[in-house]
């Protein structure tokens, strides 16, 4: 069973569920969900992510995004793209660039289909569970053949 | 009274927008209309709704359709909820007879704020869908008005 994440960057209630999910062997797979409204920062963390993912480490830059939510601007996030090693400048361009915020835009759009209105939002088989009842929700999965993480 | 069924034409209104002119149902003649009833500005479900619907203001326009938020609070507090969530959808207000839109369109709450409703009108006036949340506190995804808009 994978329990699919749809989450921001920004959100404090996706930080807490990413501490509860870090304690637990399931199958996770993270998509982004960034409503800029609510988040400004949420779509450029998103980007990062995934120019982090062009370097083979999305889930290095993932960790690090969750880990702060308080430091979200530009240079935070080009410090820890130097942090974790990355060619810095690659990562910039990267996240700038169209590729990036079309990435984060399929996985907000297959959010839409699904009926994501809130984050975090999680899908356990068909069920959908949103908001603080994701941090209980996740620890009631069976870990299954986990852990493993894919986004 | 239920939320308007699809078929019906939409009753005559008039909502106030937020610059004191009015909404009516003139307005909605020869255009695609979502109308987005909510319980209360500032009430946080309401926040999460509108900013993803706001997100999703391209979508909508390709399929030729406008969203406006509807409820019963005063188009001051309709503009700074707007101003605060930084979205562009629209507010109209439902303030001045206090509901009387609402219950036209079957979505009156007895505690005199609008159920979490949406309404698509079709540009002949005539509502295409309804949907009522089962609950206020329950968000209908934006899934259900694309699904409605793509069943032509």
């Amino acid at each position: 069973m994978t329990c699919v994440v749809y989450g921001d960057y920004e959100c404090p209630f996706c930080a807490a569920l990413e501490a509860r999910l870090q304690t637990l062997a399931l199958r996770v797979c993270f998509r982004h969900f960034p409503v800029r409204s609510s988040h400004p920062r949420a779509q450029p963390a998103a980007c990062a992510a995934e120019a982090a993912h062009e370097q083979g480490a999305f889930w290095a830059m993932h960790d690090a995004l969750f880990a702060d939510q308080g430091r979200l601007e530009d240079p935070h996030l080009w410090a820890r793209a130097e942090r974790l090693g990355l060619d810095v400048a690659r990562f910039d361009a990267v996240r700038r660039g169209d590729q990036a915020s079309e990435r984060v835009r399929r996985d907000f759009r297959a959010g839409v289909r699904a009926g994501v209105v809130t984050t975090p939002t999680i899908f356990v088989g068909d069920t959908a569970i949103s908001g603080r009842a994701t941090i209980e929700a996740v620890s009631r999965i069976e870990p299954g053949s986990g852990p493993a993480r894919t986004h | 009274m239920p939320v308007v069924a699809a078929g019906q034409p939409a009753p005559q209104f008039s909502l106030q927008r937020p610059d004191g002119g009015t909404f009516t149902h003139a307005d909605l003649l020869g255009k695609t209309t979502v109308l987005v009833f909510y319980p209360f500005a500032f009430s946080p479900v309401c926040t999460d709704q509108l900013s993803v619907y706001n997100e999703l203001l391209e979508d909508f326009a390709e399929r030729a359709a406008t969203l406006y938020g509807v409820s019963c609070d005063a188009h001051y507090s309709q503009t700074a909820f707007k101003d605060a969530l930084n979205i562009e959808i629209e507010q109209l207000s439902d303030f001045e007879p206090k509901g009387a839109v609402c219950e036209a369109f079957g979505v009156l709450h007895p505690g005199g704020f609008p159920q979490r409703a949406l309404v698509l009108v079709g540009p002949d006036a005539v509502v295409k869908w309804s949907y009522e949340a089962p609950s206020p506190s329950e968000l209908p995804g934006a899934n259900l008005i694309f699904d409605a808009l793509s069943a032509d």
